[in-house]
Parts: C-alpha cells; sequence; structure tokens
C-alpha cells in the first residue's frame, strides 16, 4: 500500500487555543535499587493485604504454588487459605465471585493466570463490575483489581497472545492501567487495589523478570500512583512516542537509536489506558509537531486509534506537522513460527523507519 | 520420561494375565484378558471386563504406544534444545486412552482435545516427522507451524484447543453435526480433571442430554491440573458421574484394554440414539503440566516412580502380551528399535526443515477475505492475504 498523505511541513493552523504549561511527570531516579516487575507487583499485593484486612487474592495456582508466574509468591504462606485462595479452572465462576465479594465490601484481587482466560469470565468484568454503580445509581460500587499477564508472550500461538488493551479500555466504568516498569507496577497496582472503582489492570509476562532502578519513595509502603497519568520516559522535541507496557521498551530503544542520528523523542509511558492522560499527549505533540503510538495489540480500533481520534478532536491537531502514525501489532491472528510471530510484532526498526518517515529525513 | 530404561529394568514374572489361548501353537492368534472392574453410573450394563485381544492388534497398540512414548521423549528433547518454544505438554503416561479410544474409532467419528495433543494428531493419521516439525515451527508440520504445540488438526480431529473446557462444548457441536447429517458418527470430546469443573462443560451436558447428542465425554483424570491436585479443585472426583443425568463409566485409563472396551462400549450406546455418555480414564501424567514446570513442588518423585513403576501403560501391557505369548520379546525389542530410528530420523527432518516463507503471516485469515490487503505493523507495511489451506467447509 501506498502511503500517500504528504508528510510537508504544514502551513495551516497554528493552535490559538492556549496549553496550560505543566511540569513534566518525570519522577527523579535515584537509581541505586534494582527491583523485578514481580518483585514489585508482590510487594504491592502484600503492603496492601498487609494494610487492609479485606484484600484478599484469588484465582488459579495463586496460593499453593505461588502463582503460575510467581507474582503471589509468599503470599499464601503469609496470610494463609482465608486470604490467599486457589480456584479451580473456572474463570466465569470466580470472577463472578469475586465481583459479588467486591459488591459486599471486600476488595478482591482476581488473578487471571493470563488475560487469553478473562475471556471466560468477560462478562463479570464488564456487566458486573464494570456497570454495577452506574445501574444502582451509585449505590453500589465494586472495588475490584482483575490482572493478570496480558500481551504476547513467546511462542504461545494464538490463543494465549493477544493484548486487551482496547477491549477493556473500550468499556465505561472500567478504569485500565497497562505498567511499564516496578515503580508504575508497585504504584499502580497499590493505587488499584486502593481505588473504589473496578480495575483492569494488565501486566506483561516478558516483563516480570526485568529489573528497573527503584527510589526509597517507591519502596515506601505508602507509596501509590495516580491513576490516569502518564510519564514521560524520556524528553525530546523532534517527535513524540506514546506506548503502553512492553511497547515503551520498544519507544526507549527505538529512541536511543535514533538520538544516534540526532532525532531527540520524547517518550510518554501512558501507565493508564483508561483514563488516558491526553493532555500529558497534546502538551508533548504541541512541542514536537509528530506523534507515533506504538502497541503490541492490533490495530483495528486500538489504543493507538483512540490517542488518534482524541488527538484530532483536541486542539493538538493544528500542531501536527504530519498524520498521527500507528505502529501496532499485524493484523493477523498469532502465528507460533518464530519469524512469522516477529513480523506479527511491532520491532524497534518499524518504530525507527516510522519515525523517519514521519520526520522525512 | 524415559519408558524405555524401566522396560529393561523391569522383570516380567509377577504378570498374571488371565489368558487361554485358542491355538496350541506358541504364539496363539488372540488371548483374553481380564480389566480392573468398570465402575458404573446410571448404566445397568457397562463394557465386559473381559477382552480379547489378537496378536496383530497387540503388536498396533504396542508401535502406537511406544511410538507417542518415543515422540514426546524428543519432544521434550527439543524443548531442552530451545528448539520447542512456548508450551509444550506431554502425553507421556497417557499413551493407553488414546490409543484404546483410537482403536475402535470408524471413520464417521471424531475427535477433539486439549493441548496435550501431540499423540492425537498422530493417531489421526500424521506421520510424527509433521508433528515434530510442527513442534519445531517448521513447514512441513501439520499446521504449517502457524499452530505449535496446541494447535494441530487433522482429519476428524479438530485440535488442539488452548483454552481449558472451550473444547467441550465444541465436541458437543461436532456431534451435533453428525447427528444432524446422519452419519451415524460419534465425537470423542476429551477433557482434563481440570477442565471438568469448567462451567460450560456442564451447559454441554445439559444441552447433549436434552438432544441426545451422540456425543461421548471423556474426562482424562490425571490427577492435577497444572499444580493442584484433582481432589484441590473437585468438589467430586468421581468425574464418571459428574455428568448426573448423563451415565457414566470409570475406566482404569492406564490398562489400554480396558479403555478400549469403554470406547467400543461407548461408541455402540451413544451412536443407537441413547444421548450422550461420560467416561472417566484415570491416568498419569509423567512429566510436569508443560515442560517449564518441573512437576515435582505438588507432587513427589516417589509418587512418579512408583506409578511408572507399577501402572505404566505400555509396560504393563508387554508384560500381559509377552506372558501370553501374543508376541514375543524379540519382535517387541525389534520394534523398539524401529520407532526410535523412526523418531530419530523424524527429529532430525523436524530440525533441518524450514519455515514457511514470511508473506504467510496474511495467510488463512479469512477463507474468503473481503480485503485482501491486511494491515502489517504500521501503515508503511502492508500484507497480501493469501489462501493456503483447504477450507474444509468452504463449500
Ligand atoms: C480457560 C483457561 N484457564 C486457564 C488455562 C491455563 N491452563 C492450561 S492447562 C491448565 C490445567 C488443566 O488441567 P487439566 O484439565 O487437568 O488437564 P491436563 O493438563 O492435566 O491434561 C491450566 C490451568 C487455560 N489454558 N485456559
Ligand atoms: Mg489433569
Amino acid at each position: 500500500m501506498a502511503f500517500t498523505i504528504s508528510f510537508h511541513k504544514s502551513s495551516v493552523l497554528t493552535s490559538t487555543v492556549k496549553i496550560l504549561k505543566r511540569s513534566l511527570n518525570t519522577t527523579r531516579v535515584l537509581a541505586n535499587k534494582q527491583m523485578t516487575v514481580r518483585d514489585a507487583l508482590n510487594s504491592a499485593m502484600d503492603d496492601e493485604m498487609e494494610r487492609d484486612e479485606r484484600v484478599f487474592i484469588l484465582g488459579e495456582e495463586v496460593a499453593m504454588y505461588d502463582g503460575a508466574y510467581k507474582v503471589s509468591r509468599g503470599l499464601y504462606k503469609k496470610y494463609g487459605e482465608k486470604r490467599v485462595i486457589d480456584t479451580p479452572i473456572t474463570e466465569i465462576g470466580f470472577a463472578g465471585i469475586a465481583v459479588g465479594a467486591a459488591m459486599a465490601g471486600l476488595r478482591p484481587i482476581c488473578e487471571f493466570m493470563t488475560f487469553n482466560f478473562s475471556l471466560q469470565a468477560i462478562d463479570h468484568v464488564i456487566n458486573s463490575a464494570a456497570k454495577t454503580f452506574y445501574m444502582s445509581a451509585g449505590m453500589v460500587n465494586v472495588p475490584i483489581v482483575f490482572r493478570g499477564p496480558n500481551g504476547a508472550a513467546a511462542g504461545v500461538a494464538a490463543q494465549h497472545s493477544q493484548c486487551f488493551g482496547a477491549w477493556y479500555s473500550q468499556c465505561p466504568g472500567l478504569k485500565v492501567i497497562s505498567p511499564y516498569s516496578s515503580e508504575d507496577a508497585r504504584g499502580l497496582l497499590k493505587a488499584a487495589i486502593r481505588d473504589p472503582d473496578p480495575v483492569v489492570f494488565l501486566e506483561n509476562e516478558l516483563l516480570y523478570g526485568n529489573q528497573y532502578p527503584i527510589t526509597d519513595e517507591v519502596l515506601d509502603k505508602d507509596f501509590v500512583l495516580p491513576i490516569g497519568k502518564a510519564k514521560i520516559e524520556r524528553k525530546g522535541d523532534h517527535i513524540t512516542f506514546v506506548a503502553h507496557s512492553k511497547g515503551v521498551e520498544l519507544a526507549l530503544d527505538a529512541a536511543k537509536e535514533l538520538s544516534s542520528v540526532g532525532i531527540e523523542t520524547e517518550v510518554i509511558n501512558l501507565r493508564s489506558l483508561r483514563p488516558l492522560d491526553i493532555n500529558t499527549i497534546i502538551q508533548s505533540v504541541v512541542r514536537t509537531n509528530h506523534i507515533i503510538s506504538i502497541e503490541q495489540g492490533w490495530p483495528y480500533a486500538g489504543i493507538g486509534s483512540e490517542i488518534a481520534a482524541q488527538i484530532m478532536e483536541s486542539e493538538a491537531f493544528y500542531h501536527l506537522d504530519a498524520p498521527v502514525i500507528r505502529v501496532t501489532g499485524a493484523d493477523v491472528p498469532m502465528p507460533y513460527t518464530k519469524s512469522l510471530e516477529i513480523a506479527a510484532l511491532p520491532q524497534i526498526n518499524n518504530i525507527v523507519d516510522a519515525a523517519k518517515k514521519l520526520l522525512g529525513v | 520420561m524415559n519408558g524405555f530404561s524401566i522396560l529393561r529394568k523391569h522383570s516380567f514374572k509377577n504378570v498374571l494375565p488371565l489368558y487361554e489361548s485358542r491355538f496350541f501353537s506358541s504364539t496363539p492368534a488372540e488371548a483374553t484378558f481380564e480389566t480392573k472392574p468398570f465402575k458404573l453410573h446410571k448404566l445397568e450394563n457397562g463394557p465386559s471386563p473381559t477382552v480379547t485381544l489378537s496378536s496383530e492388534d497387540a503388536i498396533k497398540y504396542y508401535k502406537q504406544m511406544q511410538t507417542i512414548r518415543r515422540m514426546e521423549t524428543a519432544a521434550g528433547n527439543l524443548y531442552k534444545e530451545k528448539i520447542v518454544r512456548g508450551f509444550c505438554h506431554l502425553y507421556s503416561g497417557q499413551e493407553a486412552c488414546a490409543v484404546g479410544m483410537k482403536a475402535m474409532f470408524r471413520d464417521t467419528d471424531s475427535i477433539i482435545t486439549a493441548y496435550r495433543a501431540h499423540g492425537w494428531t498422530y493417531l489421526m493419521g500424521v506421520d510424527p516427522f509433521n508433528v515434530l516439525s510442527e513442534l519445531t515451527g517448521h513447514k512441513s508440520g501439520s499446521s504449517r507451524g502457524k499452530g505449535g504445540s496446541m494447535h494441530m488438526y487433522a482429519k476428524n480431529f479438530y485440535g488442539g484447543n488452548g483454552i481449558v473446557g472451550a473444547q467441550v462444548p465444541l465436541g458437543t457441536g461436532i456431534a451435533l453435526a453428525a447427528k444432524y447429517s446422519g452419519t451415524g458418527g460419534v465425537c470423542f470430546t476429551l477433557y482434563g480433571d481440570g477442565a471438568a469443573n469448567q462451567g460450560q462443560v456442564f451447559e454441554a451436558f445439559n444441552i447433549a442430554k436434552l438432544l441426545d447428542i451422540p456425543c461421548v465425554y471423556v474426562c482424562e483424570n490425571n490427577g492435577y491440573g497444572m499444580g493442584t491436585s484433582s481432589s484441590r479443585a473437585s468438589a467430586s472426583v468421581a468425574y464418571y458421574t459428574r455428568g448426573d443425568y448423563i451415565p457414566g463409566i470409570w475406566v482404569d485409563g492406564m490398562d489400554i484394554l480396558a479403555v478400549r472396551e469403554a470406547a467400543r462400549f461407548a461408541i455402540d450406546y451413544c451412536s443407537s440414539g441413547k444421548g450422550p455418555l461420560v467416561l472417566e480414564t484415570e491416568t498419569y501424567r509423567y512429566s510436569g503440566h508443560s515442560m517449564s514446570d518441573p512437576g515435582t513442588s505438588y507432587r513427589t518423585r516417589d509418587e512418579v516412580q512408583e506409578v511408572r513403576q507399577t501402572r505404566d501403560p505400555i509396560t504393563s501391557f508387554k508384560e500381559k502380551i509377552i506372558g501370553a505369548n501374543l508376541v514375543n520379546i524379540d519382535e517387541l525389542t525389534k520394534i523398539d528399535s524401529e520407532i526410535k530410528a523412526q523418531i530419530d530420523d523424524a527429529v532430525k527432518r523436524a530440525k533441518a526443515d524450514t519455515e514457511i516463507p514470511l508473506s504467510e503471516l496474511a495467510g488463512d485469515v479469512y477463507s474468503k477475505p473481503l480485503e485482501t490487503t491486511i494491515r502489517g505493523v504500521s501503515p508503511f507495511q502492508s500484507l497480501e492475504h493469501m489462501n493456503i489451506g483447504p477450507a474444509v467447509n468452504l463449500r
């Protein structure tokens, strides 16, 4: 397909709408300590279980097996079978039970072994958890966290490799989080558990073992991050990359490569998919005039599509020198074949190429 | 995993098959054995515990079980070599279930199972080389390498489903289609002890009973889900009774002859218009749940070893058929080495085989694509849809 939109520096439409200058949301990195994403999630649950007796975990293999991906390691030992509950492989059953318990005042953390299996339970996520507060005219809120690994893992083929970011973000009543680093994971999971509304918390199996620098502030038992706020991971003036989860890693790697040819990229880690921190995106675009969204999920009605649409509807549109570009997973189910799997997912070079095209270099 | 060394170590003297030779030759044409008693749920009569086996069939079943065992051992090794990626669920220990059922299949019967599908793929007519090529992700794989370990298909074999329990309604639908089209066939719908708790299993049961759908539900109870023993996940572990209003049979799933008799009974029962039936085959998996699970944190090594030594489906069958003079040990040794050579060769070829071209990334998304251009990872990359597979329902 020939790409026919021209990328000339547009003479049109300099915005008249004022953009509020905000201080950029960058966390200072005192990179003395490291923590894996797995430990960040584990410690977040541990903190919150200690803090609030109503918090409990349920899911497949979460207790005696310590979690299929060892995210709940040690919690069964510490909190016992009342608060860390192994369920049978019956997603719609235990998700519904979790939602009911939340309706009646508990604070369940409902683990899906992977989010692929949340499809078995999606009715309770959408119809029971997301809508009850509205349907009850604000009477019954549902404080629950649905969490587990989301998105493509490696070599597990079509049924086990998909991103549900766009799926769940489409639904009003849900808050949807997709963390990247350990700081994200810890601060946002704690916030999610404390939040009075249903939160879908999308982790990534391939990030669990990654270590990221972490500050003392992050380790504090009262550390939480605001849901709905993006983080600028890297500052730059030439182009903006906006990504979530594993996509942030790709964006940062691509930014590094572009930097070596003199292109400075701003990388926004969305952290939260709903609410979407469109203001941070707009403010970045106003400076860089170029934006690429990066996600591993499918393009069709994806997170990038939503970002593009919201940009079109905002004054950032007038600051664009080129169309918004989405770099996404290919529009096919995930193949097992290794070379095809690579081709089905966005790679650093795809992002670098798209950026160069966009900037006309 | 290595059943062969156990075979060699094992002594045969404790085997007392109840056989009678029909001919007074050194290798009788057939022999009779007694299976463990079947347990029945809502049935007056069950399969016969007295089983007759011909020497021809003895060799056939032995070959099939041994081929699966060898193939799975090879698959496990390929996984350890990082040539097989992702999940790799081995069937070692459960061979008698598949071989026993398959023994009774008619051309009209179908099967659907979960992700523990390598053995079934082979039994349904796919050469071990094509099974192993699927595992290595290569083009000679039964799904051209696109499906991997969990997603293999063949004629009358509908996969290979990675979603626990999802195959149960699907199998019921396949059986519905058989009834609807009047083929006379039944569908064997397999699921694990873990899957047995999924709600959709009971939804399918109910509809199957209401509509007299010729579905044989087979719960392969290998004692564990992933790391959870059956009794920790199931309020009742009498899986053969869990169809409630659907009759059921408990079968010793380590005895291929018991499974075969149960399958014979089930086919007869379901295809005579009586509706569905539940079989529980009690069996055991030797390896971890998938290759990444060492399989030792929730059970003891002794437990695994004990099953291998006392209940192994291949060893026990071998002892039976040798004890009954249906075959002699030299024949079996020869078969073993033939299978070893066949699998070794298949491994070599599966490794050397190559992947499908990148262009097939956009292959077979639709059987009748309405858009021929498919978006790649960016708007600068587009793919052409291709149709490659036979699309058996395209008519
Ligand atoms: C809906 C769903 N939930 C969870 C999983 C993850 N999972 C895969 S296999 C398995 C255990 C299944 O055990 P069982 O049904 O006994 O079959 P076995 O593996 O013993 O053959 C689990 C939990 C899945 N694939 N699908
Ligand atoms: Mg099982």
